[in-house]
């Protein structure tokens, strides 16, 4: 039996632990071989046949293919590899980070430039369930 | 014989280099964050350490998930710019000091700290932003850097009470260092902030303004802060502040704070700065 994780109470969030990395170890892999310029030019030519060179699951090429960026992180996937797949698409971390919060990116960038998203009722999720 | 006689703690947003690169430090949006750092330049053009030793995070581009090591220190004696996806920045190649590298993984190994040893490494913007901002666009970096990268990425990474242990062993280990060598220790990453998931965009000032106050005053206080505190109240990301415990561990209990930046927003990241010096400089 693993150990049980405090850090499944956070809201919003997914911790990136050893068991993650092993889940979304070919994922990871594939979004790291977009920091060479011929592999993001492979995949820009044939999305799924770049894909299919890699031992992923079905759903996590869904999620690639799709761009749904929580998904990848849900499948095993982490935000410093997935960043390499935005840029190889041209965007940058607070684009992909405001498709993950669910904003536009201009409502993203005024949240931010009001001081960012608050930390009152996003501390657990029992406390995010008890404000309702 | 060396000495360490400053510390520098900075965050390392990439969207700050990329800002840089692109000549935008003139816009509305990123011009304070340029002009916090003014102050900073001039000291460090006054100061002319001979080393800068760097507490970083490489984010996942010279090392992946295939060996992801707690703590490395490069002995290289040149380190290049990754490409990390956008094309490598535009700034000059990092020049080791292998001698000293290889000195303080002497020295700190028997101290029993495992540490990884790496002769061949490509450097990201977690350690390249930092110099930008602390040395601008110099056609060569004024310094050579011993890079010391930390894993903040895959779980479980070090407890803020070791990279403080780190901090001491390093100091150990340069003033046993049979050169004259006046040396400043970077951290980097932090403060408050989440690049992933629905909570994305978390900033957490009185969490900050906190560790800044303490990291001057009382940094005891901050060695035991949990993994699961830095998660839940400054967001995923935030954990990197356990590389300023690196730099804070490496200087004087008692120390004199010369400077500090803090502004949000950086992107998605609260930017904190703060530069320390130990009483002999």
């Amino acid at each position: 039996m693993s150990l049980p994780k405090e850090y499944d109470d956070l809201p919003g969030t997914i911790v990136f632990d050893a068991d993650r990395a092993r889940q979304g170890y070919h994922l990871n892999m594939f979004c790291m071989s977009m920091m060479k310029p011929e592999n993001r030019a492979a995949f820009k030519a044939d999305e799924r046949a770049y894909l299919d060179r890699w031992p992923m699951s079905e759903a996590q090429k869904q999620v690639i293919l799709k761009r749904d960026w929580n998904g990848m992180l849900e499948q095993g996937g982490n935000i410093y590899f997935t960043a390499k797949l935005a840029a190889t698409d041209g965007l940058s971390f607070q684009q992909i980070a405001a498709k993950m919060a669910g904003a536009t990116q201009e409502e993203y960038a005024r949240m931010m430039i009001k001081g960012g998203r608050s930390i009152e009722g996003n501390r657990s999720k029992s406390e995010l369930k008890s404000r309702g | 014989m060396a000495r360490i006689v400053a510390g520098v703690a900075t965050s390392h947003i990439p969207a700050v280099g990329a800002a840089w690169d692109n000549g935008k430090t003139a816009d509305p949006y990123w011009q304070p964050v340029f002009k916090g750092f003014e102050r900073s330049k001039e000291w460090i053009a006054e100061l002319k350490p001979d080393v800068c030793i760097v507490a970083y995070n490489d984010h996942m581009s010279a090392f992946s998930l295939e060996i992801v090591p707690t703590f490395a220190v490069g002995c290289a004696a040149e380190f290049p710019i990754s490409d990390e996806g956008w094309g490598p920045r535009k700034v000059p190649p990092v020049k080791g000091h292998p001698e000293l590298a290889s000195h303080i993984v002497q020295s700190v190994i028997l101290d029993e700290f495992d540490l990884t040893i790496v002769n061949r490494m490509e450097v990201d913007h977690g350690l390249t932003v930092p110099l930008t901002l602390m040395f601008g666009q110099p056609s060569e970096w004024p310094c050579p850097v011993v890079p010391i990268a930390v894993n903040v990425v895959v779980y479980p990474v070090p407890t803020g009470n070791r990279c403080w242990m780190l901090g001491k062993a390093i100091r150990k280990a340069v003033e046993s260092f049979d050169q004259d060598l006046r040396v400043v220790v970077f951290g980097t990453g932090g403060m408050s902030h989440q690049l992933q998931g629905p909570r994305a965009g978390l900033i957490n000032r009185e969490f900050d303004t906190r560790f800044l106050d303490n990291l001057t005053k009382d940094p005891r206080a901050l060695v035991n802060i949990s993994h699961l505190e830095y998660l839940r109240e400054a967001g995923s990301e935030a954990i990197e502040l356990v590389m300023w415990l690196i730099m804070r561990g490496a200087l004087d209990d008692r120390v004199r704070e010369i400077y500090r930046f803090y502004h949000v927003p950086a992107s998605n990241t609260a930017l904190g700065h703060i530069i320390f010096e130990n009483t002999r400089r």
